[in-house]
């Protein structure tokens, strides 16, 4: 498969995700400037980590409004397969693919550390290879993770099955103590309604080996790959 | 001619800036505190456009890009 990682001013995670797809799991996996106005022939774009033109205004703010932003945009509307991480899920949401916005840690803290996920259904390109009841270990690195949306909002992801992981403990459990942010409902990461495109705060792409602590990281990307490689199967037939 | 843009959160929306900032106050003895809101002030100097274009320029700019209506209220003057 063929990956794009886009790269913003001060992305700082594209290498660790170009890292991950082609290295870990022997994909294909390029660089997209920001100023690029296509993305070239590509199965699935990666929004990476990182504080895109120093997180000014907002983050992912100004991103938002890059050039490459342009391409997503209509990659997203045909169809195509998008994650944003970290930064990435900021840029989304402020891009309007994703509803809701992060804000501010509620303990103001950048927090960086192992947290626990719990998935919430299989049936997304992002969640079908993860093991089902399986708590995913994956890092976070963020100031700014904390999911808020209007009640109405929360209702709607909640009645579309768009919630896709949730923080929890190692056993699994959703306790507010697990909630490293103060996200709403623990919201860890979500998908828009077409399910072609998610975005969560913790990085999958750096705990896809066990010497970094976790492999978990890896069912994410084997989930994507699968459903492009059973996508491209229907297509071939 | 000088746009003066004040954008704050929601109310709805939390606010540990402003908490941590209310806190803080009243640690030093401030009293009768009832809430902090910590938010962005935006100075834009414009020059040539008349005031109407103006405001709905800048009225636009804070929808789409200076705040995000999610999580944010703004308001304006010009000068």
């Amino acid at each position: 498969m063929n990956f794009a990682v886009l790269q913003f001013p001060a992305s700082n995670c594209d290498q660790d995700a170009i890292h991950a797809l082609r290295d870990v799991l022997g994909h294909s996996a390029r660089y997209v400037w920001h100023k690029e106005t296509s993305l070239g022939a590509v199965d699935a774009v990666i929004v990476p980590g990182g504080f895109s033109y120093g997180d000014y205004l907002r983050c992912g703010a100004i991103a938002r409004f890059s050039p490459v932003m342009a391409a997503v945009q209509r990659f997203a509307a045909d169809g195509g397969l998008v994650l944003g991480i970290c930064n990435g899920f900021q840029v989304l949401c402020e891009a309007g693919l994703l509803p809701g916005a992060l804000i501010r840690n509620r303990s103001l803290q950048f927090r960086c550390e192992q947290v626990h996920l719990k998935t919430l259904t299989a049936d997304s390109p992002f969640t079908s290879q993860i093991p089902p009841g399986r708590p995913l270990r994956i890092p976070i690195a963020h100031g700014e993770g904390c999911y808020f949306a209007e009640e109405e909002t929360l209702t709607g992801l909640k009645a579309k099955n768009q919630v896709l992981w949730l923080y929890c403990n190692a056993q699994g459990e959703v306790t507010d103590q697990s909630n490293p942010n103060g996200s709403l409902w623990n919201i860890a990461g979500i998908c828009n309604e077409g399910r072609n495109v998610a975005g969560l705060m913790p990085h999958p792409e750096r705990g896809c080996e066990a010497i970094l602590g976790s492999a978990d990281g890896r069912f994410i990307f084997e989930s994507l790959i699968h459903a492009l490689q059973s996508g491209q199967l229907a297509t071939a037939a | 001619m000088k746009a003066r843009i004040v954008v704050t959160p929601k109310k709805a929306v939390l606010d540990p800036q402003g908490k941590a900032v209310q806190n803080a106050l009243e640690h030093l003895g401030y009293a009768g505190i009832q809430a902090v809101h910590v938010g962005k002030y935006l100075e834009i100097e414009l020059n040539g456009a008349d005031s109407e274009t103006a405001r709905k320029q800048i009225d636009e700019a804070c929808r789409k890009f200076l705040s995000n209506p999610v999580i944010e209220e703004y308001h304006f003057e010009l000068e």
